[in-house]
């Protein structure tokens, strides 16, 4: 499992389920906080964490560096391994997927770049 | 007044607003996306839904270059990828990375690399590079040069005085 640090559960949520497919894997509350988890049906053993900066975790000034760092996209890579990257583009970007970079075709394998809503790429 | 000249180089950090950040970075996917093209502050204002001179403030804050110095960056990054990868002729590669003039792309390839497009075709071709497995956006983002301080101060800087400045930095 890895983790993302997102803006908002539930906008994120309903990205990586309704625009890109994922499915719930785990949602559990303990008052103002959520573990969220989601996975892909291709890749099941693989678990992507969907958290916000906040407290208990995170003091109020940690949880709003993060927030910064998360919005101006200073987060590491997110890479979506695909079968046809052409096709899964135009499938996601149908359903709203904001796209930073076309599908490139390079040493025989085709890459695109997106945004999801918190900012990571 | 030592302390206040110190206080203008360092940078010190400042909270932004993480929805405006968030705003200000898709003006920079734009500008990565596209930085063959004109990007006036005033478009790209409209891109992060501001005005043009908080956009071109906050923008420095965020992101710690001006934004015309930003695309310049990207358009070197550009230029150099199309020199090492491709046999276009350095004219054909300064316009399509959005240069008016071949001489202005010369001469600022050559300011912010410290070598002309030329040499640094020979010398790129010359190196063995293993980036397949690097997805292309955030290798353009890796190799773009760090351009802390403008052109023109950097000009300005290596003649020592002896030349005025003949141009302000290309945007």
């Amino acid at each position: 499992m890895v983790g993302l640090y997102v803006r908002d559960q539930d906008e994120a949520f309903a990205f990586y389920v309704e625009k890109l497919g994922f499915r719930v894997h785990t949602d559990v509350r303990n008052g103002d906080y959520r573990w969220l988890t989601v996975q892909h049906p291709d890749q099941p053993s693989f678990q992507l964490g969907l958290f916000t900066p906040g407290a208990p975790t995170h003091d109020a000034g940690t949880a709003q560096a993060l927030r910064e760092i998360v919005a101006k996209g200073a987060m590491p890579p997110l890479v979506l391994v695909v079968d046809d990257c052409r096709a899964a583009y135009d499938r996601v970007r149908a359903r709203g997927v904001e796209f930073t970079q076309e599908p490139v075709d390079r040493y025989g394998t085709v890459d695109a770049g997106f945004r999801d809503p918190s900012g990571n790429g | 007044m030592a302390t206040g000249l110190e206080s203008k180089h360092e940078r010190r950090y400042t909270s932004q607003d993480p929805e405006l950040l968030r705003r200000l970075l898709r003006a920079k996917d734009r500008m990565d996306a596209a930085s063959d093209e004109d990007w006036p502050v005033q478009r790209l204002a409209r891109v992060s839904g501001v005005s043009a001179a908080h956009f071109a403030r906050s923008f420095k804050e965020a992101f710690g270059v001006p934004p015309h110095r930003y695309l310049l960056t990207r358009r070197i990054e550009r230029a150099a990828a199309l020199l090492r990868d491709t046999d276009l002729s350095i004219t054909e590669i300064a316009f399509e990375t959005g240069w008016e003039s071949l001489g202005t792309f010369g001469r600022t390839f050559r300011d912010v690399t410290g070598k002309s497009p030329g040499a640094t075709r020979a010398r790129e071709r010359a190196a063995p590079y293993d980036l397949e497995s690097v997805p292309e956006c955030f290798l353009r983002a890796a190799h773009r040069p760090a351009l802390t301080i403008a052109v023109s101060e950097k000009r300005r800087r290596e003649a020592c005085g002896t030349k005025g400045s003949e141009e302000t930095e290309v945007a």
